[in-house]
């Protein structure tokens, strides 16, 4: 078998496993699987309004996959997707409230704020890195908490509307709604993002494949001794593959921050789409190609799964295990491995 | 005569490769049988098997005629089968009892008993002439001690059948010679041994017997005394094998590399290379001599700055070079072959021949404004590939695909192709076979007589005596002799390495 079918097929046996794991729960603990499946179905495609809404809800998740990724790539683990996310919402919205100016530069403005802002905040654990060998797990899931209550004191302090806890819609020129496509979707909440999204797993394709720098990031992550051997500079690249990795993360804030709610609100806790970039990571093997179907998948189950109680009396939360089941697959993939190369071995003989 | 290990057509395949095809080796009690073979001719392999490491899928062992089954480690050491690794294994922190009885200890109370233990150390190191101290911790004593503890190890354990897994590589040659001598009394006092090694000066002096294995096939066996080096070398390679590597007298010129007063430290802190002087002009192979840990890694990695100096000046064709980075260095002309070609020389997830250009990358023609010019890359690496006779499915085969020897001369293809003026070869042969050293030494060689310095570090004194036109001998940090390799011999060599004062002959700084 070869490496690339494996590689392919991978992903596709956890799935399955953990669609199958499911199952055996949901009859375990007396629900009809078939209904459950057809509900979640049914309420990720039964609609045109569905498909909007998935569409709108992968669209960060993209990005956040895509963030953790690149990091990964260059041998680095980024927890602090969440927190940088979080950060480029918020900067997306504050110059989408605060400015007056014509579409044509406020709406790039707002969107480059979130990700300096995004970036800036993956800058941080990588200097720390780079300098002092300080590990970035460490440093970015401590930032995540400074993230969110940080830019809950902002949105607070600085930028609520009399409400309180919630800013102002931002202005028409710094949107990313479509009324062309919420039309198009029976009027989801569908945005110009995911156009953002698809640009952007075409830049890191492109950036880490094709390019003297993507070059040194993927020798710097497999082998950094080599690496410096080689001339390169070990310290600069992790620095960059950070920042990039964190705009990728700030971009993905405003999608949130633009496109799907138009504001940003105090939070009480993390959002989550930080995290499941991680996993949808995971799930697409690091690749630009891979994150990018990875990210489809999560957004379907996501959606599909509010569905779920209302037409087949199955409880949410146990689209959370299967989400959780497919990624314990994943991450134990070696074991698929060896069962398929087994398995192709017997083919042979 | 009666034979205590028998291993009669052992076959075992890994997926589709055959790594052993019935091979037959049969050792007879008190003798040094030695088992000779290329890298990957599948010596480790065989050991494995007997070692119950892994279970052969064809063929017999026996253990003084009776028919075995060794299904783990445990198992061949209940028979009397011991293995002196590579590798050592041995805690650093422990003492050298505490090392040996790891495993085995004899308690009292649920208390070690380490007075008892320590006196049987002791003991069987006095009947074998080991002469180890087993209150000694191992972070405190030599290589050679520490191979000792191994070797007392399986004797404490009650081996019959020592197998020694290429004993020799990490030696000085005085530490050898003991070695041998060790071997020698192992003999006498009843012990049987196997001898892992491609070393062949090691198996005319020591062996009793020899078995070629090449490519997984058992060649056959030979009694030592009726053979010659070259004999067995042909053996092993399957084809005629030159050993002194011709070359016409040195023509040195202007002096390309000069190196005043130098000062690193090591990783710890601790001031390793310490005011060395040395210089290497074009067109002359100059090898530097020394027991490993006299600051050998330490110049190299300062010359070609992967780490930074503490004083001096560093200068290739006059341009002053110290503590610049590896990549104004490397645009000066220098070339390197690194010690540990897994560590620096190779990104082994890489394909090979994007390895191939792991230096020039961001060049034309390989890149045009930041963007990889695959074609040209590939095309570079399939150039390098045939002249360098790297053995590889295809230029996109990932670098930690190949075996150790192939990855070898695709790094020196690479550094060779980049013409530079001065080419620094760290130990370029560790671990390779006759063929593949053959090749190498030509190529080193080749790029002397083009006009290049070369400056050569090894810890094989054959291979400095061979290649290099000058020999400076590296102690404490400092070069502490120059000499010729025509006047000068193992001895002598040893001894400067070890630190004695110059012997008048042969030696001029």
């Amino acid at each position: 078998m070869s490496k690339r079918l494996t590689n392919i097929l991978t992903p596709i046996i956890a799935v399955l496993l953990g669609i199958l794991v499911g199952t055996i729960i949901m009859l375990a603990s007396g629900y009809d699987p078939a209904a459950a499946y057809i509900a979640l179905w049914n309420g990720a495609f039964g609609d045109i309004y569905y498909i909007g809404e998935v569409i709108r809800q992968f669209t960060p998740y993209i990005l956040a996959g895509l963030a953790v990724a690149f990091a990964f790539r260059v041998g680095l683990f980024n927890i602090g997707v969440e927190g940088q996310f979080i950060v480029g919402w918020t900067a997306a919205v504050w110059v989408g409230v605060a400015f007056e100016l014509p579409r044509i530069i406020h709406l790039p403005l707002a969107i480059l704020a979130a990700m300096i802002a995004g970036a800036l905040w993956a800058y941080i654990p990588g200097l720390l890195k780079a300098r002092f060998r300080v590990h970035e797990v460490i440093v970015t899931i401590m930032m995540n908490y400074i993230a969110l209550h940080v830019t809950n004191y902002i949105i607070r302090n600085v930028l609520a509307s009399k409400s309180g806890d919630k800013t102002d819609l931002v202005k028409e020129t710094a949107s990313l709604r479509s009324e062309l496509l919420q039309s198009m979707t029976d009027y989801s909440r569908l945005h110009w993002g995911i156009i953002l999204a698809i640009i952007c797993c075409f830049i890191m394709w492109f950036l880490l494949e094709k390019t003297t720098r993507g070059f040194e990031l993927r020798a710097v992550g497999f082998n950094q001794h080599a690496a410096q051997y080689a001339g390169m500079n070990v310290n600069r690249n992790i620095i960059l593959s950070m920042l990039i990795s964190g705009a990728f993360a700030g971009l993905a804030g405003a999608m949130e921050g633009l496109g799907t709610f138009g504001y940003a609100a105090v939070k009480g806790g993390f959002t989550g789409v930080g995290f499941e970039g991680i996993a949808i990571a995971l799930l697409g093997a690091n690749t630009a190609l891979g994150v990018f179907f990875s990210a489809i998948l999560f957004g379907i189950l996501k959606v599909g799964s509010l569905n779920m109680p209302l037409e087949a009396g199955v409880p949410n939360e146990l689209v959370n295990i299967i989400i959780a089941l497919i990624v314990f697959f994943v991450a134990s993939s070696y074991i698929i491995r060896v069962f398929l190369e087994r398995f192709s071995k017997k083919g042979v003989k | 005569m009666e034979y205590v290990i028998e291993m009669l057509n052992i076959r075992k395949e890994f997926g589709n490769f055959v790594a052993n095809d019935n091979i037959t080796l049969q050792l007879k009690k008190g003798e040094i049988h030695a088992l000779l073979g290329e890298n990957g001719a599948g010596k480790s392999t065989l050991m494995n098997v007997l070692f119950g490491l892994y279970q052969p899928d064809g063929g017999e062992i026996r253990v003084k005629g009776t028919p075995v089954k060794i299904s783990n480690p445990n198992v061949a050491n209940d028979l009397g089968i011991g293995m002196v690794h590579q590798h050592f294994m041995l805690v650093d922190t422990f003492t050298v009892t505490e090392n040996i009885i790891l495993g085995r200890e004899i308690t009292s109370a649920g208390k070690i008993d380490l007075k008892k233990a320590e006196q049987e150390v002791r003991q069987i190191s006095e009947r074998y002439g080991l002469s180890v101290d087993p209150q000694a911790k191992i972070s405190d004593i030599s290589v050679g001690m520490q191979q000792r503890v191994e070797i007392l190890k399986t004797l404490y354990r009650g081996a019959e059948i020592l197998i020694f897994d290429e004993p020799t590589a990490v030696l000085t040659p005085q530490e050898i010679k003991e070695l041998i001598q060790i071997m020698k009394t192992l003999i006498k006092e009843g012990k049987s041994i196997i001898l892992i090694t491609h070393k062949l000066k090691e198996i005319m002096e020591v062996a009793d017997r020899c078995t070629v294995i090449r490519k997984g096939k058992g060649i056959g066996t030979v009694n030592v005394s009726e053979t010659n080096p070259n004999e067995l070398a042909s053996l092993m390679v399957g084809r005629e094998v030159v050993f002194k590597t011709e070359k016409v007298e040195a023509t040195p010129k202007h002096d390309v590399l000069e190196v005043k007063d130098l000062t690193v430290k090591d990783a710890r802190g601790v001031t390793v290379v310490n005011g060395l002087n040395l210089t290497v002009r074009a067109g002359e192979i100059v090898g530097i001599a020394g027991i490993d840990g006299n600051g050998q890694s330490e110049l190299i990695e300062a010359i070609t700055g992967l780490r930074k100096a503490e004083s001096g000046s560093i200068k290739v064709n006059g341009k002053e070079l110290i503590n610049l980075s590896p990549r104004t260095i490397t645009e000066s002309g220098v070339g390197h072959i690194p010690q540990d070609r897994h560590k620096h020389g190779l990104v082994l997830n890489f394909p090979i021949g994007e390895n191939m250009v792991l230096q020039n990358y961001y060049q034309k023609p390989y890149s045009k404004n930041g963007v990889l010019n695959f074609h040209k890359i590939y095309e570079q690496a399939k150039k390098l590939i045939r002249e360098f006779d790297v053995r590889t499915p295809s230029e996109y085969t990932l670098a930690r695909a190949l075996s150790g020897g192939n990855q070898q001369k695709a790094i020196i293809g690479r550094e060779v192709d980049r013409d530079p003026d001065l080419l620094i070869a760290a130990q370029p042969t560790r671990g390779l076979d006759v063929g593949a050293i053959e090749f190498i030494h030509k190529r080193l060689i080749e790029q002397r007589d083009k006009g290049k310095a070369v400056l050569l570090v090894s810890f094989e004194l054959d291979e400095i005596m061979n290649v290099s036109d000058r020999i400076a001998v590296i102690y404490e940090g400092k070069i502490v002799a120059i000499v010729n390799p025509k006047e000068t011999d193992e001895q002598e060599l040893g001894l400067l390495m070890a630190g004695s004062n110059r012997k008048e002959a042969g030696a001029h700084v």
